[in-house]
This record gives C-alpha cells, sequence and structure tokens, in this order.
C-alpha cells in the first residue's frame, strides 16, 4: 500500500511539472513578443523596454523558467499586471465561488445522470431508453453559453422565477461572514437562513445549465457499466435463486458499477474546475473563471497562466485522491500494483 | 487451375474482399434497403438529415441571402418577420443573413480543425504504439499532461499566447484535440502490431517505418476516424465558445459564437432573437454531427 501511495504522488508531481513546463511555454516560447502584449497595443518602445526589465523578460529563458517554477513550488504565481497583486491570493479569494458553482453542479448532475442511466440499464433497448440516449447525445452537443441565455430569458427575465445574471447574491445586500467561502453554508452556519435561499437562487440558473451539461456523460457511463455489471455471473446466480428485482438492481448491478461511475464524476468534476469560464462569464459569477476571462481581455498573461496552472494542479489532485480511495476500497488495485512490484 | 480470383465476379461472396452489408438483407431492392437502414439506424438518420440540411445551406445559402455586413439605421432590432426571418439586431443587420454566412465559415473551421487534429493526432498515435519504448513514454507522459487541461482551457490559453487571428484559432482547437487522437490511435496500434500481417510485412523485408505507417496505421485509424464526427461537433462549439468571449474570431466578423456575445445583452431589454438563433445554429449543428458520431460509436468502433 505504502508502496502504490509513493508511486501514485510521485507520477502526480512529475504532471504538476509537466503541467508547469507546457503552460510556461505556451506563453512565453510561442512567438509575439511578451513585453510588448503585456504594455499593449499602445506602447511605445521605451515602455515595451521597461515592462520586460521589470518582469525579467530579457534574462535568458532558463532562468525565468527556473523563476517561475520556484515560485509554483512555494505557491508563488507571479504578480498580476493588471490589478498588481499577487495572482495566487486572488484565485484562493475567488476559488470559493467557483468550488461552490461546481459542487451544486456535479452534485445535480450526479443526480439525474445516476438515476436516468439507471433506468436506461433496466429498460435496455425500449422505447425510454432510446429517448434517454437522445437526451445524453443533445446534453454533449449543447452549447453551455446558449443554454445559459436561454434560461436566464425565460426563468429570469420573462417568468422572473430566478433572479438575473448579477452575482453571487443582490447588489446591496448582506455577504455572510466568511467561514467556508460557500454562501449557502455561511448563511446557515452564521445564523442568517435567509442568505442561504438567497444564494440557492442566484445559483440555479447557472447550476442548471452546467448539470444538464455534465449529466450526458455520467448517464452514458452509468448505462453500460450497469448493463456490463447486470449481464455478470452474479447477478445470473442472483436471478435464479430468486433475489428480488430492485435489490438486484441497486446492490448487485449498482454497487459493482460504481467504480466507473466515480471515476465519470471525478473527470465531470475536474472538467468543471476549468470548464466553466463560459459559465462565469454568462452570470457575472465571481468565480476563477471569470478571473481568468478578465485576464485575457486584459492581456494578463501572468494571472491566465496562474489560472491555468492552478486548474492543472487541482485535476491531477482530484485524480490521485480518486485513484487512491480505490486503492482503499479495492484490494485488486493496490494488491496488483504490488504484485508487479 | 487459378490461384487468385481473374476477376471480381469470380470472387467468392463470403471473400473478405467483398464488404459484407450485416445491416441490410441483400434481397431487398435498393430504396427498401435505404428504408430499412434509415430504420434500423434512427439516430444516424436524422443527423445524416440535419447535417446535409447545414452544408447545403453552408454552399448555397450565402449566395441567396442579404450581404451580412449591411446596417440599416431605420430597421434596428426588428422582431422577426417574413423580411428577417431572424429579424435584425442593434445595427439593422438581418440575422438570419449573417448565421446562413457564419454556418460556411464555422462547419469549414470545424472540418479544418477535425482532419488536422486527426492527421496529426493519429501520426503521433501510430509512433508511440507501434515503437513503444522510451518514444511511447515520452509521448504518452506529454499527452497526459496535455489532458489534464480542459480543452477548452488549452485552446484558450493558446490563442491568448499567439494573438488572434482564425489561423491561430484553427492551430489552438486542433492542437487541443491533438492528445485525444493520439491516445485513440496508439490503443488501436499497440492491439494492430501484433496481428499476424504485422509479422508477415516484417518477414517480408519492410523497413520498421514502412510498416508502422503503411501496414499498421491504415489498419489503426477506426477509432479515430468514427471520434472525428464528435470532435469536429466539439470543434465548432469551442471556436464558437472562444468567440463568445471575444477570443479568436472577433466581431463584426458573422460567426455564430460572436453573433451570440453581440446579441446576449439584448435578452435583457427583450430581443431575444439576435442571440437565441444564431445559439441554437450552433446547438443543431453540433447535433448533427453528434447523432451521427454517437451512432458510430456504438456500432463501429
Amino acid at each position: 500500500m505504502r508502496k502504490y501511495l509513493l508511486k501514485r504522488v510521485a507520477t502526480s508531481l512529475l504532471t504538476i511539472l509537466g503541467i508547469v513546463v507546457v503552460v510556461f511555454f505556451i506563453v512565453r516560447v510561442l512567438p509575439g513578443d511578451a513585453a510588448a502584449v503585456r504594455a499593449g497595443p499602445y506602447a511605445n518602445q521605451e515602455l515595451i523596454d521597461r515592462i520586460a526589465d521589470k518582469y525579467g523578460l530579457n534574462d535568458p529563458l532558463h532562468i525565468q523558467f527556473v523563476d517561475y517554477v520556484g515560485g509554483v513550488a512555494q505557491g508563488d504565481l507571479g504578480i498580476s499586471i493588471r490589478t498588481n497583486q499577487n495572482v495566487t491570493t486572488e484565485l484562493l479569494d475567488r476559488l470559493p465561488a467557483s468550488l461552490e458553482l461546481a459542487l451544486y453542479s456535479v452534485i445535480l448532475a450526479t443526480a439525474v445522470g445516476v438515476s436516468l442511466g439507471v433506468l436506461s440499464a433496466h429498460w435496455q433497448n425500449t422505447w425510454i431508453d432510446r429517448l434517454l440516449r437522445i437526451f445524453a447525445v443533445i446534453g454533449s452537443a449543447m452549447a453551455l453559453f446558449w443554454l445559459g441565455l436561454l434560461l436566464t430569458f425565460f426563468f429570469a427575465f420573462k417568468w422572473g422565477w430566478f433572479p438575473g445574471p448579477v452575482d453571487r447574491l443582490a447588489v446591496g445586500s448582506e455577504y455572510p461572514r466568511t467561514v467556508t467561502g460557500f454562501y449557502t453554508i455561511d448563511g446557515i452556519l452564521t445564523g442568517k437562513p435567509s442568505i442561504t435561499v438567497e444564494a440557492f437562487r442566484y445559483l440555479a440558473l447557472p447550476v442548471m445549465a452546467l448539470a444538464f451539461v455534465l449529466a450526458a456523460p455520467i448517464l452514458k457511463m452509468v448505462r453500460s457499466a450497469m448493463i456490463e455489471a447486470l449481464e455478470s455471473d452474479f447477478v445470473r446466480t442472483a436471478k435464479a435463486v430468486g433475489v428480488p428485482q430492485t435489490r438486484i438492481l441497486f446492490v448487485d448491478g449498482f454497487r459493482n458499477a460504481l467504480i466507473p461511475i466515480t471515476t465519470t464524476i471525478g473527470i465531470v468534476f475536474g472538467f468543471m474546475l476549468g470548464g466553466n469560464i463560459l459559465v462565469e462569464f454568462l452570470f457575472s459569477w465571481p468565480g476563477i473563471g471569470r478571473y481568468a476571462f478578465d485576464a485575457i481581455t486584459t492581456r494578463d498573461l501572468e494571472a491566465l497562466q496562474g489560472f491555468v496552472v492552478l486548474v492543472g494542479v487541482m485535476y491531477v489532485f482530484l485524480n490521485m485522491v480518486i485513484d487512491i480511495t480505490y486503492a482503499i476500497i479495492d484490494p485488486r488495485i493496490r494488491l496488483g500494483s504490488g504484485l508487479t512490484k | 487451375m487459378t490461384l487468385y480470383p481473374s476477376s471480381a465476379s469470380d470472387r467468392p461472396t463470403d471473400s473478405p474482399f467483398v464488404p459484407q452489408r450485416i445491416f441490410v438483407p441483400t434481397e431487398l431492392s435498393l430504396p427498401r434497403r435505404w428504408i430499412s437502414f434509415m430504420r434500423t439506424n434512427p439516430l444516424f438518420t436524422v443527423g445524416l438529415f440535419l447535417l446535409s440540411a447545414f452544408v447545403g445551406l453552408a454552399a448555397i445559402g450565402p449566395f441567396f441571402v442579404g450581404d451580412p455586413l449591411r446596417t440599416n439605421i431605420t430597421e434596428m432590432f426588428s422582431p422577426p418577420s417574413a423580411d428577417h426571418l431572424f429579424g435584425t439586431d442593434e445595427y439593422g443587420r438581418d440575422v438570419f443573413a449573417r448565421a446562413v454566412h457564419a454556418a460556411r465559415l464555422d462547419l469549414t473551421i470545424g472540418l479544418i480543425i477535425a482532419v488536422v487534429a486527426m492527421t496529426i493526432g493519429s501520426t503521433v498515435g501510430v509512433i508511440a504504439g507501434y515503437f513503444g519504448g522510451r518514444v511511447d513514454e515520452i509521448i504518452m507522459r506529454l499527452t497526459d499532461v496535455l489532458l489534464a487541461f480542459p480543452g477548452f482551457v488549452l485552446a484558450l490559453i493558446i490563442v491568448a499566447a499567439l494573438d488572434e487571428s482564425l489561423l491561430n484559432v484553427v492551430i489552438a482547437v486542433a492542437a487541443a484535440y491533438v492528445p485525444y487522437f493520439i491516445r485513440l490511435t496508439r490503443a488501436q496500434a499497440l492491439v494492430e502490431r501484433e496481428q499476424e500481417y504485422a509479422d508477415a510485412a516484417q518477414l517480408a523485408g519492410n523497413t520498421p517505418i514502412r510498416i508502422a505507417f503503411r501496414h499498421v496505421m491504415p489498419n489503426s485509424l477506426r477509432p479515430a476516424l468514427v471520434s472525428a464526427t464528435l470532435v469536429t461537433g466539439w470543434a465548432v462549439l469551442t471556436v464558437a465558445g472562444l468567440a463568445f468571449l471575444s477570443v479568436g474570431i472577433q466581431p463584426p466578423q458573422a460567426e455564430w459564437g460572436v453573433m451570440v456575445g453581440e446579441g446576449a445583452s439584448d435578452i435583457i431589454t427583450g430581443e431575444w432573437w439576435t442571440s437565441l438563433f444564431p445559439g441554437g445554429m450552433i446547438v443543431l449543428a453540433v447535433m448533427a454531427f453528434h447523432f451521427i458520431g454517437d451512432d458510430l460509436t456504438e456500432t463501429r468502433a
């Protein structure tokens, strides 16, 4: 077990190093004068030179690289050109907003995807199954920003059920004292349940848009994993000895389909961490995606680079945690790696 | 006695050289065969019809609609009508004309991206899968790193670093999908290189490079080809998404994502047609590719 853990952590660290290298080279080595980009379109040569000097862009590349990697290792993602603040601090300030959005979206998507997937597998090759398959294809082909607009138009402006896309809470309303950074939880913890309700109302539309898109891959994976489990020998035996239908479906079938399902949910969650730029932009959500968008429009490559590194690191970390959890749950995985040394 | 059939008609019908139609009973007449195929593959059929409609629209549509950039101050924000099927936008431009011109641009870009990504990805994938060893190790490590980014984020940072132009958008989005094709082709190449024909090619004295590209690669392409339809759809979605964020293709270019981005703020004042129509076109077009691609992945891959 310890050997497996060490190996898994080592590969994760290597991948993170790889991410830093790739991002660094995309930003600095691709054609385009970094200093000129930072200085903006109306800068003269003198300003460009000054900026190049200030940010060490005239140093040889390997020195710049060592500087950057050294910074990242200490959690320093550099200084934003737009705000002159530390990129790490700025990202961490905005992270709870993104995580809250991601968490509720994944929860809703999982609930929808898993239940529809189980239905689809149970009624395999009937019209229900076919209908759900169409639903899954539409979900995978959906343009997130268009769906968000559609929901906003009907639910916010036409019928007024939910607030428009402005922020996490109404402008001028009382913000909860920060405990977890999740307004829905902080509202309860600080004894102000009205804030929790309000936060949920503002979460509703972006969460619905995201969950619709995220439910599709979960539904597909649950269906195929369930079908595989239901066709296995132990399910046939269970049927033969007269175990009730629902027990077979949820205990024998679902429990054995859990590992591929968890993997998919992990991937979906990882995608969410960085894939929500569109939704955060559309709903003016003050998270890291919105921060990345602001960084792009103002040519703040340092901040953009920090965002991408953070997303990559979170993704690798998430996958590592999932893999280690499997090894704890399923002895086949850790023993398998032990046998091959 | 002849060892080889002298002409195609002499070949036995069960020979591997004659394509077998497993889905369609051969005794049916041609139109009936089509109907039977459509009945057994409804998703594919719907996708094909949708896609044909879009290809037709992209190919000849621009000749029949007006100039996508012509403004008309007297007709700002007129709602959908017989004159303007999709209404007009804040400059009085015809939304339908713009959406039709955009169809040509978006579909072309999507297709180019998928072809470029597949060509590069499957070549590298075959090299990794066939030669294995250290080359494979390095390529796969790099692929893992690239797959650790959501494709959208990867494309975004590349466009941002390269500066905005149509060519750079194509490069960036194609680069985001290359790792995906590397994975697919490598996995298949690993299977194919163990086949007898690969051994036979080696015994016949072919160089490893020739075996890899002339023998193994054509047989390893199937998963990549099937996925290319899905990727074309995603590429359209990614390009439009980037344009929506005003990264890459810029206004006033008639492009679906640009149009949705320009029209998004009109929703608040009630002019829903400037953004919802072009956005709906994106979704329908991507759906066309995904209906086809989903059917292919289920049945052929």
